[in-house]
């Protein structure tokens, strides 16, 4: 385990050396001053389209640094062989994944932090206050976060057996399928014959669900998220996870190196 | 050379040892896989529970003014308006579980979905139904589903099924049958219209509302329609009308048996063992009708059409 | 019976390709090879005849079809064992953005050492492969010799009793091949077994106590570098200066560079043929003996694989 955390710790160090991230995060502070000017144009809602414009620009930035760094984080090893001189030494490929995995949510957690101060900044300068009800923008952060947490892992997943190219998209094309896959379960079921529909509807259950961590809405409007939904979010996410990153670990053991 | 038999023996061995390894790693995966989606099941009906509580609105509730969107969503307009429609479909099928089926939201959702795509016939013909009818099929208010189909013409001028949907909320929401039967006509004009429009005006123009006309409408936007929602609600009025006539003919049957045997009948057997009828007649999902303690012929009590009748009574 | 450091039996690697993956090619067939503890060995074979898929099959990195491995008497499989092996990659690439330092004490992280420990092993090893100067600089801006350094450094930073090196002169200049020979040669004094690949067959010749020689994915023979080629001298050879021209027929045979010629001939006829060339007025400068080289004997079972596998394809098979 602590060999997972020095695996961890270096990711995390690249990451911050990879100058990449910073323009990110400046791209995203960026957006949110755009926020502002937008909130002067229609008056009343300022508070609601700038949580909501800040919000989906730390999940769009999130986004692509979990879908592209989290499959370059074993790819790019695997790639330029940085991985052989490390698997030669006392540490388990799992461990090897694990840390990986655990370095860039780490990341993750600072960057989101960041730019959520950000957007925090830029709330009190258009209302000139915070109430406590502003509470709720963090934990719409924290919930894109474990949003973002599912992403790597899945990201990790993918490029343990296919090409980065095609990790990249089949980890783009389920994060679509997780949007919507609510809209499984109202699908007309009288259209379908009775497999299909049960078919359906275990899909719709398992498949993972993006949409649970969507509270924009609650946020825009400074109302409070209800605990049982975080411990939820919580758990599904660290659930899904295990899953993902089990599987990941399993197929990256058996893997024959190039 | 090294001695063969030692090597032999333990090279078998280190064979097995290295195939036991690899079956605990398969046992692991498929353990994590059962308890992880039995878990997963289990917390995503308690999210959807969750998230359901707290009646979203989500972000249709953040930009009501369609225009806003039209100029933010650039190019992409008609892909929002698809996907605000599908937010419609689901608003309304939700309406249940907000309570007091709620509908007030469905004016601000058409109203933006129309905005962005102005040619999206389905959001028009879906809207004008649900928005003209009375709670808690629609959302009582006639007057925006006009405003709403008015748009639709608008930009399709050609579509004829527009004044279909015109005259249809003219005829039964606002019974105003001058104007119903223009739409009508106006429509009955149009390319691919069907003769009926023409017929259907002249009817309407001379006898106002009739069972004949309702039955007539309500069976062609059952017929025209593949949205399950609207197929559901056309034939529930269907069933109400067929219950009306049928009520009605049994009123006039007891008046009947009011003459020759000086009362009313008290229960439909009566009416049987009389010979007016060959067997209790049932409504249309089967339940037989009764004489209420006015002696009018009314739905069983046990019938799920009550309900539905009542409602639509409460509104008129 | 002391045991061998690695013991190698019937290890076979198949890789499936082509449609449907049907048709399969075998990098390695039936290895059986054993290195002794505290010898240098080499393993010594053309490109692609399987050297770095053993020594990739012994490190874990990819798995037998068939056939197994044991390395200090413990399986491949066993990731504790790393603890007492080193190992440099072919071309060695490590994260750039690290410095040496960084990464030295970042793998070495890996094993069990207290911080004082871990941070004088990486003064010392860097100290010991020469990049002490540029410990600071990123290995973005690194040369392949010095990025062959910082692999031999993490390989030997934790004090392994067997070091493996996949190819560690590959890319280097004459010095730095001498430098990484040198630390080979100081590696045995310590009484480490190394084993190394190659196909720089005066390297083998040099520092190894025995070969392997690997061709198409068999060994073809082990042993001393002496006892592989029949050492019998197949001749001498004379370097002679000749300023004026002369139609002896011993100078006609002879190979002529300006004024130097060299002339072989039998060992019996040696004497003979110095007092041919004196009388000639030739100046003897040296006298060798011609023996079949480690070079020949590869070169023969390169060229025996070689019509062997095109007359597989010929057959059509």
């Amino acid at each position: 385990m602590k060999r997972a955390g020095v695996v961890a710790l270096n990711t995390f160090r690249e990451a911050v050396r990879d100058r990449v991230l910073y323009n990110l995060v400046f791209f995203a502070l960026l957006m949110m001053a755009a926020a502002i000017a937008v909130g002067q144009i229609s008056i009343g809602i300022e508070q609601t389209v700038i949580v909501s414009l800040g919000l989906s620009a730390i999940s769009v930035i999130g986004l692509l640094i979990s879908v592209f760094i989290g499959v370059a984080l074993v790819s790019k090893e695997m790639d330029k062989r940085t991985l052989y001189a490390l698997l030669a030494k006392p540490v388990r490929r799992w461990e090897f994944l694990l840390g990986k995995f655990a370095g860039l949510v780490l990341t993750l957690a600072v960057n989101t932090a960041a730019m959520a101060l950000g957007l925090l900044l830029v709330m009190i300068y258009v209302k000139h206050s915070l109430e406590g009800s502003d509470a709720a923008v963090l934990v719409a952060v924290y919930f894109i976060w474990l949003k973002l947490a599912l992403i790597v892992a899945l990201a990790l997943l993918f490029s343990c057996f296919t090409t980065p190219l095609l990790a990249i998209l089949f980890t783009v094309g389920l994060y679509i399928v997780g949007l919507y896959v609510q809209e499984l379960r109202n699908l007309p079921v009288e259209v379908m014959s009775p497999a299909m529909a049960a078919f359906t509807r275990w899909l719709s259950y398992l498949l993972p669900n993006f949409e649970n961590f969507n509270v924009m809405a609650l946020a825009a409007h400074g109302r409070a998220v209800p605990g049982a939904l975080i411990l939820q979010n919580t758990l599904y996410t660290v659930v899904y996870c295990a899953i993902v990153l089990t599987a990941a670990a399993a197929v990256f053991s058996r893997k024959n190196l190039k | 050379m090294r001695d063969r038999f030692d090597g032999g023996s333990s090279g078998i061995f280190a064979k097995e040892f290295e195939m036991k390894t690899q079956n605990p790693i398969a046992w692991l995966l498929l353990v994590v896989l059962l308890l992880g989606f039995a878990g997963i099941w289990r917390l995503q009906h308690d999210i959807d529970a969750q998230r359901v509580s707290l009646s979203e609105e989500r972000d249709d509730v953040l930009l009501r003014s369609g225009k806003l969107m039209k100029v933010m969503s650039l190019e992409y307009a008609p892909l929002l308006a698809d996907i605000y429609w599908t937010r419609v479909v689901q608003y309304y099928g939700n309406k249940h579980v907000r309570g007091q089926a709620n509908l007030e939201l469905l004016w601000p959702l058409l109203d933006i979905t129309t905005t962005l795509d102005p040619n999206l016939l389905i959001s028009y013909r879906f809207g004008a139904m649900f928005l003209s009818q009375a709670p808690p099929a629609g959302a009582g208010r006639p007057d925006l589903a006009v405003k709403l189909i008015e748009r639709g013409i608008q930009t399709n001028p050609e579509y004829w099924r527009l004044y279909e949907d015109l005259g249809f909320i003219y005829y039964f929401d606002l019974k105003d049958y001058k104007k119903a039967s223009d739409a009508f006509l106006e429509g009955s004009k149009k390319p691919n219209a069907q003769l009926w429009m023409k017929v259907m005006a002249a009817k309407v123009a001379a006898e106002g509302e009739s069972l004949e006309t309702s039955v007539f409408l309500w069976k062609d936007i059952y017929n025209s329609t593949s949205d399950p929602s609207v197929k559901k609600n056309a034939l529930m009025h269907l069933q109400l009308l067929k219950v009306k006539e049928d009520c009605r003919q049994l009123d006039l049957l007891a008046d009947e048996y009011a003459k020759r045997f000086g009362k009313r009948p008290v229960r439909m057997s009566e009416l049987v063992q009389a010979g007016f009828l060959q067997g209790i007649p049932g409504d249309p999902l089967g339940f037989p009708y009764i004489f209420g303690e006015d002696g009018k012929a009314e739905l069983n009590l046990d019938s799920p059409l009550l309900e539905q009748q009542l409602l639509l009574e409460r509104f008129k | 019976m002391p045991a061998s450091a690695i013991e190698i039996e019937n290890l076979t690697k198949e890789y499936p390709f082509g449609f449907l993956h049907l048709k399969k090619k075998t990098s390695l067939e039936g290895l059986n090879m054993q290195v002794e503890t505290g010898e240098v060995f080499g393993f010594i074979g053309p490109n692609g005849a399987g050297k770095s898929t053993t020594i990739k099959l012994l490190m874990g990195l990819i798995f037998p079809t068939a056939g197994s491995a044991r390395i200090l008497r413990k399986p491949i499989s066993d990731v504790e064992m790393h603890r007492n092996i080193g190992y440099l990659p072919e071309q060695p690439y490590f994260y750039d953005y690290l410095t040496a330092a960084e990464v030295l004490d970042y793998f070495a992280r890996f094993h069990d050492l207290t911080a004082a420990d871990r941070k004088e092993r990486v003064e010392r090893m860097l100290k010991k492969v020469g990049l002490e100067t540029a410990r600071k600089i990123q290995l973005r801006k690194y040369s392949k010799g010095m990025l062959q350094r910082v692999g031999l450094a993490q390989a030997i930073l934790h004090d392994p009793k067997v070091v493996i090196l996949d190819e560690p002169m590959s890319g280097l200049d004459p010095v730095g091949r001498r430098e990484v020979r040198d630390i080979i040669l100081e590696l045995k004094k310590d009484g480490k077994t190394v084993m190394f690949s190659t196909h720089i067959l005066s390297d083998a010749e040099m520092l190894c106590d025995r070969v392997g020689v690997i061709v198409g994915g068999k060994l073809h023979g082990v042993g001393a570098p002496g006892t592989l080629v029949d050492m019998k001298t197949q001749g001498m050879e004379i370097l002679f200066e000749l300023a004026a021209a002369s139609n002896a027929p011993l100078i006609a045979k002879a190979t002529r560079t300006g004024d130097r010629y060299r002339l072989q001939v039998a060992e019996e006829e040696l004497y003979a043929a110095i007092e041919q060339l004196r009388a000639a007025g030739a100046r003897i400068l040296s006298v060798s003996e011609v023996k079949a080289t480690l070079e020949e004997f590869f070169m023969n079972l390169v060229a025996a694989d070689r019509a062997q596998a095109s007359a597989v394809e010929v057959s059509g098979k």
